[in-house]
């Protein structure tokens, strides 16, 4: 076990196994997202039936921090609807900025970003996904 | 293996007793500052400087009559000359200015828009730093002038074949750094400025990595213009410097105006004060310029080729130690000689800002992240790089820690092996 609050076990398995990354060329919906300061870059896609989300994945480079969150987001954001995916959004957004939020289950991979907020300096990394998705979001609502 | 030479020729010991914040811990381990190329660390005398002045001198310059402003004005020129002198220049030559990026921008503003005009061309090195690359895209944009970027070698050098056919255009301005602060590059900037007259161009040196860690002598590299910042040299942040060669800041018109900068001000027109001071609108930053007269003075104490060599000795015992593991790359030339003191490198299979993270937990302040230099990242083909450099009040000691503390970045990502 690595004894580190910020490299849980967890974080570090999707950054050297991220679930879905690679381009989604029949993607309806996509953003890129950027931490001018650090260089990372992301690219999410979602391919959506109706309001559901059916498919997403990213492109991107950057620590391992921005890519396990990137990773997390492309599984959990599955089969959710658009409206559902901006209630996780807003709760992973708050978790990551210290504000009141509906806490995740231990057993929910989500949970082990709540370590990040103690790393004010890589909130941003691990935020990168999920304004990401916020944009695509609020492309739709726009 | 070379037998590595470890002695140096000052009191390291007494010059770290200098340092206040070398006394900190971080994370329970003493702090080990190798961010340096960032901002570098302030003695004790620096900051005496900036109290004594606000303790007993504080008025403002050049206006008063009385005792305290009197000193002041004293103190503040005679930093001006200071600072000056370092670099082989006369006071009238040097503006004080915010940092390098205004330095640059002062050139860019006052004298770019005064002679640029449409297809002029404007000639930089890919391994510039985004504040000689910004003002010149701005400037290119108002004036129609065109951009031509000079690449630079795999090793790590700039490429002069290029820079020869880049000439061939007669651009009017060859702007470039003397040290890149990603690679470490020495730019053979006497050469570039003699090839760049010899076709009309004017020539500025970005010097913000060069003045703090070696030897420098305007006259002697006959540039034009030549911009630094205090901080990265002992001095206080927010204070920095322009030489220009003086004919040129007098034909050149304010980049500011104000007060101080003016001669007579009438319902329509204003004429200029002496240089510098029509570049020096307004208050300058009066107590952080006298204490960049004290970071001069504590530099030329020890002395600059002094601290270059101890520079040297650290850079190579960096470089020895780095390049013996397989799972490092390592950016910009090998020979220390041709380079100054920092080594940027990556793992292969972690990225820079978990590295810059895990030595943190150890103490060890090294930066990661594209330094401002994105061109150099596109060319190395990487989103960021790590960087240790290194100062006069590092030890060898503290570079073969960080060595040893880059075993948890392993520990941490290692077990996984290759991505």
């Amino acid at each position: 076990m690595v004894d580190d609050e910020l490299y849980r076990e967890i974080i570090l398995e999707h950054y050297h196994h991220p679930r879905y990354k690679g381009a989604l060329p029949d993607a309806n919906l996509t953003a890129e997202g950027m931490n001018p300061l650090c260089g990372d870059e992301l690219t999410l896609y979602l391919k959506t039936d109706g309001d559901r989300i059916v498919e997403a994945r990213f492109e991107g480079r950057g620590c391992s921090i921005s890519q396990a969150s990137a990773s997390m987001l492309t599984e959990a954001v599955r089969g959710l609807t658009l409206e559902e995916a901006k209630h996780l959004q807003e709760r992973v957004k708050a978790m990551l900025t210290g504000a009141p939020h509906e806490p995740f289950d231990e057993d929910d991979d989500l949970s082990v970003l709540e370590g990040v907020k103690n790393y004010p300096v890589r909130i941003k990394c691990a935020l990168l996904a999920w304004t990401t998705l916020g944009e695509i979001l609020e492309q739709q609502e726009g | 293996m070379m037998p590595l030479q470890t002695e140096t020729t000052y009191d390291l010991q007494a010059i770290r007793a200098d340092f206040p914040i070398l006394q900190r811990r971080v994370n329970g381990h003493p702090l080990v500052y190798l961010d340096n190329a960032a901002t570098s660390q302030k003695p004790r005398q620096v900051i005496d400087a900036l109290l004594h002045y606000y303790e007993h001198t504080n008025a403002n310059v050049h206006r008063g009559l009385h005792t305290l402003a009197e000193e002041a004005t004293e103190a503040y020129e005679s930093a001006r000359a200071k600072v000056a002198r370092f670099i082989g220049a006369e006071p009238q030559s040097v503006v004080f200015t915010r940092n390098t990026t205004e330095a640059i921008n002062l050139v860019a503003y006052a004298w770019g828009l005064a002679n640029l005009k449409a297809g002029d061309v404007i000639v930089l090195s890919e391994m510039e730093h985004h504040s000689n690359i910004v003002p010149w895209q701005l400037i290119a944009r108002m004036t129609g002038a065109r951009l031509h970027y000079v690449p630079f070698t795999p090793e790590g050098e700039l490429d002069m074949d290029a820079l020869e056919r880049a000439l061939q255009q007669e651009p009017k301005l060859v702007a470039i750094t003397h040290v890149s602060n990603v690679l470490g590059t020495i730019n053979p900037v006497e050469e570039i400025t003699r090839k760049a007259h010899a076709v009309g161009a004017k020539v500025l040196i970005d010097g913000a990595q060069a003045v703090p860690h070696k030897p420098i002598n305007v006259a002697q590299i006959d540039c034009d213009f030549y911009a630094f910042s205090g901080h990265k040299m002992l001095a206080p942040t927010g204070i920095g410097a322009l030489y220009a060669r003086r004919e040129l800041l007098e034909e050149m018109p304010p980049f500011m105006g104000g007060g101080s900068m003016i001669r007579r001000v009438t319902h329509e027109y204003s004429t200029w004060a002496d240089i510098p001071t029509k570049f020096e609108a307004g208050t300058p930053n009066i107590a952080d310029g006298i204490a960049f007269g004290a970071a001069v003075d504590y530099l030329q104490h020890i002395g600059i080729e002094t601290i270059q060599q101890h520079e040297q000795q650290l850079t190579a015992e960096a470089l020895r130690l780095l390049e013996a593991e397989e799972d490092i790359v390592i950016y910009g030339p090998r020979d220390p000689g041709r380079r100054c003191g920092l080594v940027s490198f990556n793992f292969k299979h972690v990225h820079p800002h978990d590295v810059a993270q895990i030595l943190d937990k150890h103490g060890i302040a090294i930066r990661a992240g594209h330094h401002c230099c994105q061109l150099i990242m596109r060319r190395l083909d990487v989103a960021a790089t790590a960087r240790a450099s290194f100062y006069l009040y590092n030890t060898i000691e503290e570079v073969r820690a960080f060595w040893k503390a880059l075993d948890d970045v392993r520990k941490v990502f290692g077990k996984y092996g290759g991505r």
